[in-house]
């Protein structure tokens, strides 16, 4: 419950969470699922001057309603230009815009390096994931990207089973010595709280947890020793939070399920 | 309807399917996961048994799927292969690749696309930032004797330093592609054989430029005085293009903009057959081998279906629809 007296889902904690990290005249790249309601949060509730954009190649849709995928024909509509998916990855990677990719993932390492491929072996995988997608191409080329998943120790590992996409490879400044000269994750939104990077190591730190988590839930749920010192209560959804959500980006709850 | 400037291009499916995709080509097919994909195509790859394709794509959804579960897949290059919310893994591609029954190798949307524009400007190899430090470089599909065959690529990838500004800076070099044949569905094809696409063009026009062959099956045909007054909609000129198919709802159940929508009820359908074998050969032997027309097809569907998935004209999706 909110302290108005409204109950309200992880999922709906988590998007208006992740909406809260957007600033106004951000440039959204919005995946599939989760990461697509963040990016409709944002745009509809915290920073309304931002421009959400599509790897599919839809910039600056009107977005009336829900997206199921990035190639939904609802990104097509009332946007400023509608192209493909090489002119996308030239606004992803553009020296000069602060683009903010929203990626999900199955799994997550302490410097934010992300698997969307398999589990197991690569070419007999126990799990077949998607695949890469854009996301290895927004989190190589974007000025930053922010991780939208459920927080589960078999998600929060100590080593991926497969790099698909570049966090801060192996902290400290081996993101800029690989070649990659800007971007890297800069905030991790699960279920329970909200994650970010230490500025020197690199390595994953508690910022926030939700009302009602423990930091002992949280530890266990996460495979890797993590700093939980700095953590803060997280503000619960406002009413105004929850009745654009519910009312406005997600009425047939499609992906707040 | 004056077509006869394109009248050895116009064909049925059947016929466009046999005279240009043999098996063991390797193919491209448009779109991006539930948008405009060449569904009539597929279908009618699937009815003539075309076997060991090699797909080559960046986010196909539902028509790799459909190859992929109707066995016609042997080797496949791809970035993604899920259908939205309907498959957030495509389901008869997750079984084929958990059972070994396909040979697979990983890339990136970008990297994809940026092949395709590196085989469409004729350059062998093409760089980009993109991926440096991940496993999409480090581990490999196919084996060394697959790696000696026709079409494909000797490396995966090429790590260099940049050899314009003489310090370490790693760039990726990625392979040119130049498919057998490429498959595209479109809104428009002009009487002279020019194609408009409507709506985003994903990496279409990059496929269809550096395949050796492109078929275009489209919603409409239009007069050539009509596609020729606002040249700058159109998307391919027409001696790019091998053979054009009119197959009205030819995306169907994915979406084509400003015709319809995608069809919740038929993917929902599709969701539930593909997650066991014997429901996934019903529906294959349902709405693919038991069909021998794409109108066939349609009526299967049904007007009302139809209806419920018509676009409105500003929008260019169905506003309202039933999502669920």
């Amino acid at each position: 419950m909110n302290g108005y007296g409204l109950r309200y889902s992880d999922r709906e904690m988590m998007a208006i969470s992740a909406g809260r990290l957007i600033k106004n005249g951000d440039i959204l790249f919005a995946g599939t699922g989760g990461s697509m309601l963040a990016a409709m949060v944002a745009k509809r509730i915290h920073a309304p001057k931002s421009i959400v954009f599509f790897e599919t190649g839809g910039i600056d849709p009107l977005l009336i309603e829900l997206p199921m995928a990035v190639a939904d024909p609802r990104v097509m509509y009332g946007t400023c230009l509608n192209s493909g998916l090489i002119e996308a990855f030239s606004v992803v990677g553009h020296r000069k815009l602060h683009t903010i990719a929203f990626l999900g993932a199955a799994q997550i390492d302490k410097f934010g390096n992300l698997n969307s491929t398999c589990i197991g072996d690569y070419t007999r995988p126990k799990i077949r994931f998607p695949g890469s997608g854009g996301a290895c191409d927004a989190a190589s080329l974007a000025y930053g990207f922010i991780v939208f998943m459920q927080h589960e120790k078999k998600k929060f590992v100590e080593k991926l089973n497969y790099r698909t996409s570049p966090g801060w490879l192996d902290g400290g400044d081996s993101r800029t010595k690989a070649g990659l000269s800007r971007g890297g994750p800069l905030a991790v939104v699960t279920n329970l709280g909200v994650m970010k990077f230490d500025d020197k190591t690199k390595e994953m730190y508690l910022s926030e947890y939700y009302p009602g988590i423990t930091l002992d839930r949280i530890s266990e749920n996460t495979g890797f020793e993590m700093d939980l010192s700095k953590a803060i209560e997280a503000i619960p959804p406002t009413d105004e939070e929850l009745l654009i959500l519910r009312n406005e980006v997600d009425p047939q709850r499609l992906i707040l399920g | 309807m004056d077509d006869t400037e394109i009248k050895d291009k116009l064909m049925s499916p059947a016929e466009a399917v046999k005279r240009f995709i043999k098996n063991g080509a390797q193919i491209a097919i448009g779109g991006f996961t539930i948008n405009r994909n060449p569904m009539g195509l597929v279908y009618e790859i699937a009815r003539q048994g075309i076997r060991d394709l090699h797909l080559v794509c960046h986010s196909n959804g539902q028509g790799l799927d459909v190859l992929v579960g109707a066995g016609c897949v042997r080797r496949i290059e791809l970035a993604y292969a899920g259908n939205g919310r309907f498959a957030p893994t495509c389901i008869r591609f997750r079984k084929a690749v958990e059972k070994g029954e396909i040979l697979l190798e990983d890339y990136s949307n970008y990297q994809m696309s940026l092949r395709f524009l590196a085989g469409s400007l004729g350059i062998p190899f093409i760089p980009t930032k993109s991926g440096l430090e991940t496993d999409l470089l480090k581990r490999t599909g196919f084996s060394p004797e697959v790696r000696k065959e026709r079409k494909i690529a000797k490396e995966k990838f090429f790590k260099i330093q940049n050899p314009f500004n003489g310090k370490e800076d790693p760039v990726v070099l990625l392979p040119a592609l130049n498919p057998d044949v490429a498959l595209l569905h479109t809104q428009y094809v002009g009487e002279d054989g020019t194609v408009r696409m409507k709506g985003l063009t994903f990496a279409d026009i990059e496929q269809a430029k550096s395949a050796e062959v492109v078929i275009v099956s489209c919603e409409e045909i239009l007069p050539r005085e009509f596609i020729r007054k606002d040249p700058d909609q159109n998307s391919l000129p027409p001696f790019l293009v091998d053979a054009i198919v009119k197959l009205p709802y030819g995306a169907h159940p994915t979406a084509c903009f400003y015709f319809y929508d995608y069809d919740v009820t038929h993917l929902n359908l599709y969701k539930e057959a593909a997650k066991d074998n014997q429901h996934f050969h019903q529906y294959l032997d349902e709405w693919v081998f038991g069909v021998s027309r794409h109108e066939e097809y349609l009526e299967k569907v049904g007007l009302s279906n139809l209806a419920k998935i018509k676009a409105d004209p500003v929008m260019g999706y169905a506003p309202g629809l039933d999502r669920r």
